[in-house]
């Protein structure tokens, strides 16, 4: 395959950006998106220009560190996350756009690579239970109910990769928070915390820049984890629960 | 992914909370419920408005009787039009405190994309993309519509305690009738994801109800447009005059 790959260029996070062209040659089908980009990589190095800057560690989807914005789409048009998609999902000749997450939350630190710490910030905010250390407990110690354990598991499966807030008009970490929230929340370890937690994550999450939710739907969309839209209202449930508590 | 280590004073757990509404004014969740609660506020009131418009078509004897009545309303309990000034303040709250928090949050949302995607794709459906839009443009209308039925300082006819003649005048005239309906559309697109996010935002939204709520946004939303635009196409086709 042969291959218009077009890529933001940013130099650090003052530097201004820019689209940049670039001709790939050589690409097989079976190759991940990011194969692809090390290929161009190799090239560059070896006309001696920088190469891209791109985000990316396990490589299995299960990570969350990759992180591109293709052709307008948060981890491109199949619904997996960058490592995970294919050079099949496109055709011979074809002209990629390939951006950056575009949130103010989330700085270009350079070319392909944003900072994402604020995902953390929020974690920390209340992203954790409070659990003696130790040998393991007894499996039988807590019972949890069969659907609670499916909703902790299903929102667990977040890998905090971004792509809810890339997708968001808004900018908005609706999203990822509610995952995050809705895990330890509907469990009884999580139960302890559950009015401080969801206030002080939500505030966290607002203090970091992040915008608002209009219910476009567009994180859900994206999401490689399949983390779905009623989450959201399930923290907005949390939330006005923890409120009235005060 | 780095993992910033911050100082103290994130990990401080203090006793002292800010009070409540301090909280909810401070959260963009909070923001939201209160939009979502002043919205559905509107709504209700909007529900009694399209069925009490429908009396037009009983003659101008029913409807001007029932504009009459609601100024009577309460009576002899509240004094006269009472009724109708608590209406109009819990309404002018409910308008003034969605529309400053819409303002704050446009705002903040605009705030937090300042970059645009260079590869652009239409997103999310016309409804949802028109809230902002739409929401100036009916509140637009409101001014217009007061000024046209309640002062009655642009209607054509102005007689005051005939809102039938009134009515009808100003569905005579081509702008009456292209703002209303332009307006009335606007209303429907609004109402369409306005509903449905107010549900959400309120905690209402589960996977097993989001058909449903769906459906319920989709039904007010066609109801009230219908109901309302009944009115001057009424009046355009002869059926009422």
């Amino acid at each position: 395959m042969k291959l218009t790959l077009r890529v933001w260029r940013q130099r650090n996070t003052d530097a201004p950006g820019a689209m940049a062209s670039y001709e790939v040659d050589g690409i097989s089908k079976d190759m991940s998106f990011l194969e692809m980009l090390d290929t161009l990589n190799e090239d560059l190095i070896l006309r001696g220009e920088d190469p891209v800057a791109f985000d990316h560690d396990c490589r299995e989807g299960i990570c969350g560190a990759c992180s591109l914005v293709i052709n307008g789409d948060a981890h491109g048009p199949e619904r997996t996350t960058t490592c995970q998609l294919h050079m099949r999902s496109f055709a011979d000749g074809d002209t990629i756009d390939v951006e950056p997450w575009r949130a103010s939350a989330f700085p270009v630190v350079k070319d392909l690579v944003v900072d994402r710490s604020a995902f953390d910030r929020i974690i920390q905010a209340g992203g954790y239970i409070t659990a003696p250390t130790g040998s393991a407990p007894e499996a039988h110690a807590t019972a949890v109910p069969k659907p609670d354990a499916d909703s902790a598991f299903e929102h667990a499966e977040c890998i905090g990769c971004g792509a809810c807030v890339a997708a968001c008009p808004n900018g908005s970490a609706m999203l990822f928070t509610s995952a995050k929230i809705n895990h330890l929340n509907v469990l009884p370890q999580g139960s302890p915390e559950r009015e401080t937690r969801v206030l002080d994550m939500v505030a966290r999450m607002d203090d970091e820049g992040f915008g608002g939710c209009t219910l476009t739907g567009e994180c859900a969309t994206a999401c490689p984890k399949g983390i779905p839209l009623p989450s959201i209202a399930a923290m907005n449930r949390e939330w006005l629960r923890a409120v009235r508590k005060g | 992914m780095v993992l910033t280590v911050n100082g103290m004073a994130l990990a401080t757990r203090t006793d002292r909370r800010p009070s409540t509404t301090r909280t909810i004014w401070d959260s963009t969740v909070g923001k939201k419920s209160v939009m979502a609660v002043s919205g559905l506020i509107m709504l209700g009131y909007l529900v009694v408005h399209m069925l009490g418009n429908l009396k037009i078509f009983f003659g101008a004897d029913e409807f001007n009787g029932y504009a009459h009545w609601l100024r009577t309303l309460g009576s002899p309990f509240l004094h006269h039009e009472w009724a109708l000034w608590i209406v109009r303040v819990a309404l002018v709250a409910a308008v003034v405190a969605h529309a400053v928090c819409a303002y704050q949050l446009s705002r903040r949302d605009i705030k937090a994309r300042p970059v645009k995607y260079a590869h652009k794709r239409r997103r999310a459906s016309y409804a949802t993309r028109t809230m902002r839009w739409g929401g100036i443009i009916l509140a637009l209308f409101i001014v217009w519509h007061l000024l046209d039925l309640t002062t009655l300082t642009v209607n054509e006819r102005a007689w005051a305690g005939h809102p039938y003649e009134n009515v009808l005048a100003t569905f005579s005239t081509w702008y009456g009738n292209t703002i209303y309906i332009v307006a009335m559309a606007a209303l429907g697109l609004h109402v369409r994801h306005g509903f449905w996010s107010a549900a959400q935002t309120l905690g209402a939204g589960t996977a097993r109800r989001e058909r449903t709520l769906k459906f319920l946004a989709d039904a007010l939303a066609l109801v009230l447009f219908a109901g309302f635009v009944s009115v001057p196409v009424a009046v355009m086709t002869g059926m009422v005059s």
